[in-house]
């Protein structure tokens, strides 16, 4: 089995008296699609907020490797940007992408923490400033033509239809250059061509040697992508396994169908 | 339409309106002859007025309706749908944003923009002079602001503080060690930056509504601070006899020194705008623009929030900085009334008329602010009253402004060109 690149060791999530996340063990190994499934409300979400520091959980370990061959090092409690910065990146439920920003502008804040320039750069334009703009410019816009919406860098955001934003999420975190990529509910409102090619972007991105980490309500979709699924109920982790595991699993069934 | 109910309400709030101003516009005690004197003309007229002003969005309403009733007819008679002419209309930009996207037609236009200010003070007399050296101070610092708010987002109600350090850092040091303008210059902008930053640090948690609370504090903290400091900045009665700016140590005569005043400003506001241009389309103003957007994603896509809102409020913050300075060497003098909470707001509403994030905008806002209260003085009774009235119409027609933000485009073809150079 290749290395872990995300292990996740008794996380948990506490808000008030409310427990969220129950003792998650969670191991994500390089280069798979693994998927997070669970009934609302299982704390999925919640999940990935710990991981990537906007929540700080608990208690509970999170190691991320941060690249190939290197010692896995603690994200946990990390500000949201430095843990993208070490290689994590997410997408958003509910999209979150700049909306009065162009289409090209929001990949190329993807681009922020792989880039330097501050106030004198900007400001004089330098050689290296320069330098860095095109960089940004052209691998900002080959990741938009990679998820099809090159013809679109001009338009703002917010006149995207629903499935074009959420594969311009999918462009902006990669854009960071991450080695673990969490989506949340990608397929979420995409009629069944957009889903189906959401399966084949997927499959091109984890092909690339990106592991994924996925949540998802389209049972198809996860079936077909995922080598490994993790189902969660009540903030615990109820089942692990390949998809014809989990599909036999009796405790995902009851929690999925009720007794 | 007016309906019946309407009609009952604007009834209702014209009544409640007069029953409340009743007993300051409808009554006065003659004190000679002890009596009360009845004054209920004036209540009627306060009943018209209010039943006047509250028929107006009916009226704009009933206009509407009209107006679009004569598109359809118009539409109808000529065979065409009137659906199609009205998205055509909405793709179109302003004439003034087409201009600032075209390379060749901005640089003809800022030619003639930068020539004729040149002229400007051989054709006119000092006053005017004078009065636009005001406008292009408040230029500087709407664009200063327009860092804070228009791009980063952070609703700044305290900026004067900032143009307050400036104007105190060129007295002080002058008074007491001699330090020429020239000196004061990067001085003031430094010192209000570092202001700004110890101002962003405990803020930086801080959003919206909070956010704006605070900085408002620490704007009257700064005011208070040097009306009360006797010993360091003499209170109120504030610090006389500034020199104005030298040039090579050169004398030079009243009149000479006005100009040269007006000119060091025009240099110094196409410096600012040269330089905000250049931060608003580089890595550092595409953070600001989304911090302004979504923090959490801002964030989640590996931004420093922190470093991102500091740099904008210590650049804001120093352009207000070198504006203080020049204030100073203008007005030959600074006192704490002249920061007061009304200035933060008269920049702010430069911003937000001009047009937040928007360089040109800001630079109509200032104008126009500036300007036009000062050639309608015989109007200055009613100055507060129009302010107030623009503000409230622009509010509800152009939210965005004057002038609303362009975004930059970028050159499709020349990204493809230069990325088969590079693969090849």
């Amino acid at each position: 089995m290749s290395e872990p690149i995300l292990q996740v060791q008794n996380l948990t999530m506490d808000f008030g008296g409310i427990r969220a996340l129950n003792k998650l063990d969670i191991t994500v190994h390089s280069g798979e699609i693994a998927a997070l499934i669970g009934p609302n409300g299982a704390g999925k979400t919640t999940f990935f907020n710990c991981v990537t520091g906007i929540y700080k959980p608990t208690a509970g370990d999170i190691f991320l490797t941060p690249g190939k061959g290197e010692k896995p090092v603690s994200i946990k409690g990390l500000k949201p940007n430095i843990v993208t910065s070490k290689g994590l990146s997410r997408t958003f439920q509910n999209i979150r992408l700049f909306p009065k920003m162009t289409v090209l502008e929001n990949v190329m804040i993807g681009r922020h923490c792989r880039t330097k320039t501050f106030i004198l750069g900007a400001i004089f334009r330098t050689p290296r400033a320069r330098r860095e703009e095109r960089e940004i410019l052209l691998h900002s816009y080959r990741l938009l033509e990679k998820v099809g919406l090159a013809e679109f860098a001009n338009d703002f955001a917010e006149n995207l239809s629903y499935g074009a934003q959420r594969r311009l999420e999918i462009a902006r975190a990669l854009a960071t250059e991450p080695h673990l990529l969490l989506l949340d509910e990608p397929a979420a409102g995409m009629n069944p061509q957009e889903t189906e090619d959401l399966n084949d972007l997927i499959r091109e991105i984890a092909g690339e040697g990106l592991a994924v980490l996925l949540i998802e309500h389209d049972m198809k979709l996860v079936m077909s992508l995922s080598q490994r699924i993790f189902v969660v109920d009540y903030g615990s982790r109820i089942a692990e396994g390949t998809p014809e595991e989990i599909r036999n699993n009796p405790a995902v069934i009851k929690a999925y169908l009720g007794e | 339409m007016i309906t019946a109910k309407d009609i009952r309400r604007i009834l209702l709030v014209s009544g409640w309106f007069m029953i409340l101003t009743f007993p300051i516009l409808g009554m006065r005690v003659d004190p000679l002859s002890d009596n009360i004197i009845w004054r209920l003309k004036n209540v009627m007229w306060v009943g018209i007025g209010t039943a006047v002003l509250q028929s107006l969005p009916h009226l704009w309403l009933l206009y509407l309706s009209i107006q679009a009733w004569g598109i359809r007819l118009w539409h109808h008679f000529r065979g065409t749908s009137p659906h199609k002419i009205v998205k055509k209309k909405a793709h179109r930009d302003s004439l003034i944003n087409r201009v600032i996207t075209n390379p060749r037609q901005r640089a003809i236009v800022c030619a003639v923009v930068l020539l004729l200010t040149i002229i400007y003070p051989q054709v006119v007399n000092e006053y005017q002079i004078n009065i636009m050296i005001m406008a292009l101070l408040y230029i500087m610092l709407g664009l200063g602001l327009n860092i804070v708010v228009g791009m980063a987002g952070l609703l700044d109600l305290g900026f004067v503080a900032f143009y307050a350090v400036g104007a105190y850092t060129y007295a002080l040091l002058n008074l007491h060690y001699g330090i020429n303008f020239w000196m004061a210059l990067p001085l003031g902008g430094l010192f209000a930056a570092i202001f700004g930053l110890l101002l962003g640090f405990p803020i930086l948690r801080l959003r919206g509504d909070y956010l704006a609370i605070v900085t408002l504090g620490f704007g009257e903290i700064i005011r208070v601070v040097l009306e009360n400091w006797t010993e360091l900045t003499n209170g109120v009665a504030g610090i006389v006899n500034i020199p104005g700016p030298t040039f090579l140590g050169l004398g030079l005569t009243p009149s000479q020194k006005i100009l040269y005043l007006y000119y060091l400003m025009v240099l110094f506001v196409v410096l600012t705008i040269f330089v905000v241009n250049r931060l608003q389309d580089s890595r550092l103003g595409r953070a600001w623009l989304a911090l302004r957007e979504d923090e959490i994603a801002c964030q989640a896509m590996g931004i420093d929030k922190r470093r991102t809102k500091l740099a904008a409020f210590s650049l804001g913050a120093f352009w207000a900085g070198i504006a203080g300075v020049v204030f100073a060497a203008q007005n030959r003098s600074v006192y704490p009334v002249s920061f007061s909470f009304l200035e933060s707001a008269m920049i702010l509403s430069i911003v937000v008329l001009g047009g937040m994030g928007s360089i040109v905008g800001v630079i109509f806002g200032a104008l126009i602010l500036i300007l036009l209260p000062e050639y309608l003085r015989e109007l200055s009774q009613y100055r507060m009253l129009f302010f107030g009235a623009i503000l409230v119409l622009m509010m509800i027609f152009r939210p965005q402004g004057l002038i609303s933000v362009v975004r930059r485009k970028y050159d499709i073809d020349s990204i493809k060109a230069e990325k088969k150079e590079g693969g090849a």
